[in-house]
């Protein structure tokens, strides 16, 4: 079981709302992926005091966890501002804290992010930050309150992979006890085995499936992905060497040639 | 003959009106607002484009789309124009273009050349280029006057403004109400979009552009008189406030994109019209105490207001089909 603050759960893929074809894709995306946690933009979708009411009302009635995100938010005191008004639509005090420090990469502001999570801890919310993979930063995230870390592996939308897998690796060597949720970066269920296999806790998407030509069928391949690389991770795997090794022992049998 | 009451004079009402005129019944419409098409109508793209649409909608959006630009064509003659779509992306977006090409149907390639050829203000711009042969656009304020207008010369009458509704014994009630239907019709949720129209005489397109982009995707719909619409944001609410900062930097910043010249141009309009969509964004008929409605016509009105249209009609007219629609 993964768990997160307080919740346990058996899913380990969490999986954005944005930019589906329709509720209707979203919510068949949801069901054929298992996740048990969804996150949802609240400032993309209240620019006015209509807060998208319907369209909230959709992702309440999937039934599932959900961690409203500071998506666009670009200092610690709009991020801070944005997850309050999370609190009083969602009634959770989770928050995936998103805090962008450039506008064309999408870089997360770790200053401002760093800031940002030890405000809002104090006021009780349980924090998700989207950061980097830099470890100082993850220390920093830790002593400001945060209980799970999630660094990005490529820029957000990208569908890069893990463009740094070493680091990845060194980060969960930093953090052996606080879940590891890669957020970001990911295009295919590969990437996704990938970072399981390195042993991090979970996986975040967004875009890889929702822009999919068939978003619920690549919400079930992520997730059988994930479940494929944690398997590996548990089993634990070889690692690689230069010569071949024969399954079968030769020596002492009879040479045919 | 019966009387029919159509609620909404936007693009769905006006067709309806006109089917069931067609099919030699009579019509009344009324609408709280004293013009026509003031509704989402009057901010729409306009554009005839099932196969670029298919890209993110259901397969029954093609399906329901083919023929909407014929049937444009006959009710409002001169209305439709006929030029293709032309769907463009920055070079570090073509993946998005390959993308696009992979979930679309009815297109081509264009390499620099072929782009030079069709629209000679985007020459040099672009490397390459989807290009949609079979659809079309129109002006949608000035194709709803039209269908006004042909509306009136069938025996359809307007009741436009505040005032007393015509007290008179109809046969069935057409709800076309857009947004207003959302609080009575289940399922029904308002998606905002805003959009703006540049005037400038330094670009010339002869057909709608989309342009890609993994954020910010726009379309520019040529108009007459220099003007471009560009268009549309997709927002998950039922605002309809003034359209935001934000939202007003990225339309045009990617309207800068598509050309330069567009940063001179004059902003002489924005606007900000509610979809109202049903969960899988498919407009649907539905029963309602006193008739049927129109509703979910969510980013596809002109698109698909025919097809809905002669499906409400068919119904309410006892099954009528038209013996053009027999022949086809």
């Amino acid at each position: 079981m993964l768990k997160l603050y307080d919740s346990e759960l058996s899913s380990r893929l969490l999986l954005g709302t944005a930019r589906y074809p329709s509720p209707a894709v979203l919510a068949e995306a949801v069901r054929r992926s298992g996740t048990e946690i969804v996150t949802v933009s609240l400032r993309r979708e209240t620019s006015g005091g209509k807060s998208g009411g319907v369209f909230f009302e959709l992702i309440r009635q999937l039934g599932v966890h959900i961690l409203p995100n500071t998506a666009g938010c670009h200092s610690a005191s709009e991020a801070v501002l944005t997850a309050k008004m999370a609190r009083e639509v969602f009634g959770t005090n989770w928050i995936k804290l998103e805090v962008i420090g450039h506008h064309d990469s999408l870089q997360p502001d770790v200053f401002e992010l760093v800031e940002a999570a030890r405000i809002l801890t104090g006021e009780g919310f349980s924090v998700f930050p989207y950061t980097t993979d830099d470890l100082i930063v993850g220390e920093r995230l830790l002593a400001a309150g945060c209980r799970v870390l999630m660094p990005w592996c490529a820029p957000i939308g990208s569908a890069a992979g893990p463009r740094n897998p070493s680091a990845l690796v060194a980060m969960r060597a930093a953090f052996p006890d606080i879940p590891l949720i890669v957020d970001a970066g990911l295009g295919r269920p590969s990437h996704a085995a990938v970072v399981m296999e390195l042993g991090y806790d979970a996986v975040l998407l967004n875009t890889a499936v929702a822009s999919a030509g068939d978003p619920p069928a690549m919400g079930e391949a992520f997730a059988k992905a994930i479940d494929a690389g944690r398997l590996a991770y548990l089993a634990g795997m070889l690692e690689p060497r230069d010569m071949a090794v024969p399954s079968t022992p030769v020596i002492g049998k009879a040479v045919f040639s | 003959m019966s009387l029919f009451l159509v609620k909404g004079a936007g693009v769905a009402g006006l067709a309806v009106a006109y089917e069931l005129l067609r099919r030699g019944e009579d019509v009344d419409i009324v609408d709280y607002q004293d013009t026509i098409g003031h509704g989402a109508s009057f901010f729409a793209g306009g554009m005839l484009a099932p196969y670029c649409e298919r890209e993110a909608a259901e397969e029954i959006v093609l399906r329901l789309g083919l023929d909407a630009a014929d049937w444009w064509d006959r009710a409002v003659p001169g209305a439709v124009i006929r030029n293709g779509t032309l769907v463009v992306a920055q070079p570090r977006d073509l993946p998005d273009l390959v993308r696009f090409a992979s979930r679309t149907s009815g297109n081509v390639w264009l390499d620099r050349e072929g782009i030079a050829v069709l629209e000679p203000s985007l020459a040099g711009r672009f490397d390459k280029a989807l290009f949609f042969e079979r659809e079309a656009h129109l002006d949608p304020r000035r194709a709803l006057t039209g269908l006004a207008k042909a509306i009136r010369n069938h025996g359809g009458e307007f009741h436009l403004g505040w005032g007393p509704a015509p007290k008179k014994a109809y046969t069935a009630v057409l709800d076309c109400t857009g947004p207003a239907a959302i609080p009575h019709i289940p399922g029904l949720r308002g998606v905002r979009g805003e959009m703006l129209y540049l005037e400038t005489g330094d670009v010339t397109l002869s057909r709608p552009v989309r342009m890609l982009h993994p954020r910010h995707p726009i379309y520019v719909v040529p108009r007459d008189d220099h003007r471009f619409m560009v268009g549309a944001t997709m927002i998950e609410t039922e605002d309809d406030g003034p359209i935001s900062a934000r939202s007003l930097m990225e339309l045009l910043n990617a309207a800068y994109a598509l050309h330069p010249a567009f940063g001179e141009a004059r902003v002489v309009e924005t606007g900000v019209g509610i979809r109202p969509a049903f969960d899988d964004n498919v407009p649907r008929v539905v029963e309602t105490e006193t008739g049927l409605a129109i509703a979910g016509m969510h980013r596809h009105g002109f698109l698909l207001a025919p097809a809905m249209a002669k499906k409400a009609a068919t119904r309410l007219s006892n099954g009528y089909v038209l013996q053009e629609e027999l022949v086809q």
